[in-house]
Formats: C-alpha cells, structure tokens, sequence
C-alpha cells in the first residue's frame, strides 16, 4: 500500500525558509522602497509608480543602459568566438592539457577588484608597464584616465583577459566529449574543417555554449567592480555602466526609492535578455 | 568497386617496436575479393578494428602496403580512398535532416543536385526510410539512426568498400536480426565489398560469405562459416566458433596412436610431425553417449531446447556432449564416444591430423 499525505512539504520548509530569508525579503524590501519616499526615521509616504517613471523618462538612466549594453555587446561578440577559437586550438591529449588548463584558470581565480587594481597600475600613463610603453615606445596617445575610448578599450581587454577563459574551459569541455567516430566519419565523408566545426562540433558544443553566453551576459551586464576600481566611471560619465550609476544613486545622493525602482527595471531587463538568449538558443531542439 | 590486397602489413601503436608482443597487427598478407561479404571475428582486442582503420585509411599502418585493385592507397587519406565506415555508435549529423545526411558525402564531393536528389531517393528506399527523409535527423532511434550512417556509405555509387565496425552494438535484440538481414540485402543488391567487424560469431557467420578469424593481431583461419565449423584450424577457432564451443582436450601421441586420459582415441587421418604440444579436438555436436568409451562422469545437464548439453568429467578434463535429448542424470557413470572423422589433433595450437577421406 503507498500512503498518500503532504508530508513531503515539511521537507522542502527549511528551503522556503532560507529562500525567503536571503532573497524574497530582500527583494521584497527593495519593492517597498520604489513605491515610497523615505526621510529617515522610518516615516513613508505612499509614492505609487512615480519613482519608475521618472527613472524610465530620465536621460541619465538612458545612457548608462545605453553604455550597459555597448559594454555586454561588445564583450559578447569578443569573448565568443575567441573562447571557441582558442578552445579548438588546444590540444586534446598530451602533457600540454593540464598546462593550458591551469593557465586558462588562472585569470579566473583572481579577486575582481584585484584584477581592477592591476590593470589600473598596468595601464596608468607613463608609470604603468603598458601605458608607458603605448605612450613612450609605440608612441600612441593613450590615456584611460582622461580619454572615453581609451577608458572602453581599457575595460574592454580587462574584461576579455579575465573572463574569455570561462568560454574557453566550456567549449573545451564540450570539443573533448566529441566521440573519435564522428571525426573519422566526417573525414571519409570528404567534410572541409570548416563543415566539421559547423556540423559537428558547433552543434556538440551548444548546449555548454548556451551556458557560457548566459553567464557571461549576465555577468557583464551586472559588472560593477572591476570599471568602477579601474575607472570609477569616468572620464566623466563615460565608463559609468549601469551598476555604477546604481551605486551612485543609492549610497551616493542616497535616493533610496528611485535607486529602488532602478534596480527592479535593472533587474527585469536582466531577466528578460537572458530569457530572449535562453528561447532563441535552445528553440532548435523543441522542434 | 575493388579487389583489396593487405601485403606484409604490420602495425604497433608504439614507436619503437621491439618484439612481436609490441604490434597490435603481425604480418598480415590477405586479399578481399571485389564484391565479397567479409566478417572479421575475433575477441575484443584482436587487432581487427585497428585493421579496419587501416584500410579505411585512419591510420597508417608502421609496414606494409594496401592496394585497391593495383592501386598504392597506403599513403592516400580517407576521403581520397573512396570507401565507407559504419560506427560502433551511430555517427549522424544532428543538425541536418535525414535527406541533408545522405546527401552530405555526394555534396562534399560536388556532385550535381540532380545526381544527389537521385541517389538519396534510391537508398532511401533501398533502406526503407522515405518516410524520415525531412525528419531531424537527431530525433531518430537508434536503429535507424545506424541505417542513416549506413546509408551516408552506400550513397556514393562508386564506393570500393563499406566497413562495419560492430554497427550493432547499440541496437535493440529484436531489432539487430532485423537490421542484419537488411545488411545481407543490401549487399546482394549493391554487390559492393562488405567488411563486417564483430567478436560475435552469430553475426558474423549470417553475414558473411567468408569469415576471417583474428587473434592477438594475427589471422588464424579464413574460409566459410561451414569450413571454420568443420575443420577449424587452430583451437582458438575451435574454441571461438560454435556454441558450446570445441572440447580441447590434453592428449598424447605415442607411436602414431593418440591416447587421451590413457584410452587410446582414433582421429580422423594421420597425425604428421611430432613434438610439441598436442591437443584433441572435437566439437560437442559429436560426442555421444555409449555403451564403450571413453569413461566419464556427467556434472550437469542443462536442457536447451532443441538439444541438451551435458557437462562431464573425464578425470580433471571437462568434455561437453551435445544431444537431442538427455536421459542421464547428474553424477551418473557414462561412457563417450568421438565420432574419428570428427577427432582432430593440434600441435601447438594447429591442425596437425591429415583429412579424412
């Protein structure tokens, strides 16, 4: 005889309980701060969507987007192809795997606001090891910290050194659980190398691919430390990137309700790209 | 469509090779005659697929040639050998249809779309899949998806040899006689060299007009599924084919006279050299129960339907019976006979006994 009763939701309790403790209500605070004004000392006034419409109308929230998604674009297309390319580049076998492995891991392992502060001393004008030889050897006027595109260019790379790796290790992971067969088949089928990564290991790779856009979306879309200890957000606004300007809003005038309404939009639009990439990646396989 | 000659072909996956011990493939001279139906039988770990990949040319073998009709191909790579390989596991294109799947190998070769529409609908109907043809091809089962990578072999016309290289492996029971006698089929229709590489001798022997027996990197016999049952020449063969396979029983030569278990047995001709290690062999289907003989004490006897094998003991020595119905019991004294024509002597391992005629 199988008893049939509810227990099973007594186990599943402790999770709801965790759950509600770490995200629900803090999500739920936020919530309550973008609908009300605050002056301290916990008096609010009811504030309806005000906060809302004025972050969606205001032209400072439209250019950092704007920066946001120049930023994730750019890391995107970089990031990509270079993680596949240098994954198939690797080699399969041999005593050179673990050496190539660790080295790709290794960026990763570092702390970001590490990896703010080096490329900062890496990069600064005439004292940093690059910026001086960009300056003073090849004789480029390069400056991040007065010069938005050299700013860009400079999160940019520090971005793609630090994270092309996690690409890198996905796509190895699916070119090495590719079957020997389906290499030999594709040479007796007279398949060009270029039909082999197009056929075979493109389509082998895609579901950790999915992954490894969907992370490094949401990462880049969310990255605040590493441009805000290399560059603050400046020259100017030009590096200020969504996060920064959160940041700014909420700890630095310290307005709470529209820094509160902004994270939720902020939120929504991460959430939605991430469903768009997730649909469109995955809409082969429904069929 | 060719003859392929193997001529002094030697292969180790090391790259010193010392001693025989170090090659996967020792001295291996063999022609496949054009249009034949070929299996390769042998355990796991024979060399067979390693000589498979060499003919298919994914590998390159350390000696020796391999000619396609009098053509030099040892250095030539796969797609530039014409020839087809059907996996283990069943290689198929995920992304394209079952029609782009076929047409793959015509299209890499710039074949006209006409030509290729052509040849698709023939082996599609050929193997039965018109039906599939704009499916996806990863949403196939895997019995057809193993038919797809058959059929990417068969589509060019002009093919000198398919490979199988154990392409039932994944294949549902039921489905695997299915998907053989199809095989055969196909091979009667298509007339094109068929290499069949198995370690399982039912499919070999329903396949293949002439078995080729492989141990430890060398060919031990090549003859017909009946001339490997009759007169294996090497106890391995003995031992490999048949179910239960042959008894292999220690036995002694002494003035012309072979005496197993100190009777004296009559074999099937006379027994030419000396030395050595000298072995009986005789299949179970041949010994029988009888009033004189060789005395022996039953172990087990299991029913098998058709037949009953019983297990017995002559001294240490285990020699299996094969009959069509059992009325002995376990633990019973019984005496057996060999049927002589039936009774071959080995040395070392080889057929040393004349025929009997």
């Amino acid at each position: 005889m199988k008893t049939e009763n509810q227990r099973a939701w007594f186990f599943v309790l402790p999770v709801l309980a965790l759950v509600a403790f770490n995200a629900l209500i803090p999500i739920m605070t936020v919530v309550n701060y973008s609908v009300q004004e605050t002056f301290g000392n916990n008096v609010f006034f009811w504030q309806g969507l005000d906060w809302f419409e004025q972050i969606l109308r205001s032209e400072r929230f439209h250019a950092a987007l704007g920066r946001q998604f120049l930023f994730t674009f750019l890391i995107l297309i970089i990031e990509v192809p270079l993680g596949i390319i240098v994954a198939l580049s690797m080699p399969r076998q041999g005593m050179w795997v673990p050496v190539c492995l660790v080295t790709m891991a290794l960026p990763m392992l570092i702390p970001w606001n590490v990896v703010g502060s080096m490329w900062n001393i890496f990069t600064l004008p005439n004292i940093g090891l690059l910026g001086y030889f960009l300056n003073d050897v090849v004789g480029l006027n390069y400056d991040m910290t007065q010069q938005p595109i050299s700013a860009w260019v400079t999160i940019v790379v520090m971005d793609v050194w630090h994270w092309t790796s996690l690409v890198v290790l996905l796509s190895y992971a699916g070119l090495v659980s590719i079957p020997d067969a389906y290499y030999q088949a594709a040479k007796i089928d007279g398949a060009s190398p270029w039909k082999v990564f197009r056929y075979i290991q493109l389509p082998k790779m895609k579901t950790v691919l999915t992954i490894a856009v969907l992370l490094r979306f949401m990462d880049s879309f969310n990255i605040y430390t590493e441009p805000f200890v290399l560059t603050g957000g400046g020259p100017g606004n030009s590096t200020t990137l969504l996060s920064i300007d959160l940041v700014k809003i909420a700890l630095g005038q310290f307005d709470l309700g529209p820094a509160a309404a902004m994270s939720l939009i902020y939120f929504a639009i991460t959430l939605l790209v991430s469903w768009l990439f997730y649909t469109l990646m995955t809409k082969d396989d429904a069929q | 469509m060719a003859k392929i000659t193997l001529s002094n072909l030697r292969h180790s996956y090391l790259p010193n090779p010392k001693g025989p011990e170090d090659y996967a493939l020792k001295e291996i001279d063999l022609d496949w005659q054009d249009g034949g139906a070929y299996a390769l039988l042998g355990p796991s770990g024979c060399g067979k697929s390693t000589l498979l990949n060499i003919i298919s040319g994914l590998l390159t073998p350390s000696e020796g040639r391999i000619l396609f009709d009098d053509r030099d191909v040892t250095d030539l790579p796969p797609d530039q050998r014409n020839i087809a390989q059907v996996f283990q596991f069943p290689v198929i294109y995920d992304t394209m249809t079952v029609r782009q799947n076929l047409a793959f190998p015509l299209k890499n070769r710039g074949v006209s779309p006409a030509k290729i529409a052509e040849r698709v609908a023939e082996i599609s109907e050929m193997l039965e899949v018109q039906d599939m043809l704009d499916i996806r091809a990863s949403h196939l089962s895997p019995d057809n998806k193993q038919k797809i990578s058959m059929g990417r072999g068969l589509v060019r016309d002009d093919v000198n040899v398919v490979m199988f290289d154990e392409p039932l492996t994944v294949i549902d029971p039921h489905l695997k006689w299915k998907l053989r006698s199809k095989l055969k089929e196909l091979h009667q229709k298509v007339r094109a060299t068929m290499i069949y590489v198995t370690h399982d001798q039912t499919e070999a022997l329903t396949f293949a007009d002439q078995v080729v027996v492989m141990q430890d990197g060398e060919i031990v016999q090549i003859g017909t599924p009946v001339e490997l049952f009759d007169r294996p020449q090497h106890t391995f063969v003995g031992h490999f084919i048949g179910s239960p396979g042959m008894n292999i029983l220690p036995a002694s030569v002494d003035a012309g006279q072979v005496i197993f278990n100190g009777q004296t047995v009559t074999v099937e001709g006379p027994v030419q050299g000396d030395g050595g290690k000298t072995e009986l062999g005789i299949r179970p289907e041949f010994v029988a129960l009888a009033d004189t003989g060789v005395a022996a004490r039953v172990r087990k006897v299991s029913d098998v339907g058709r037949h009953a094998v019983i297990e017995t003991m002559v001294g240490d020595t285990p020699v299996k019976a094969v009959v069509e119905s059992a009325n002995v019991e376990q633990g019973a004294e019984v005496h057996l006979a060999f049927r002589p024509d039936q009774t071959r002597l080995y040395r070392d391992g080889w057929i040393t006994t004349e025929a009997f005629s």
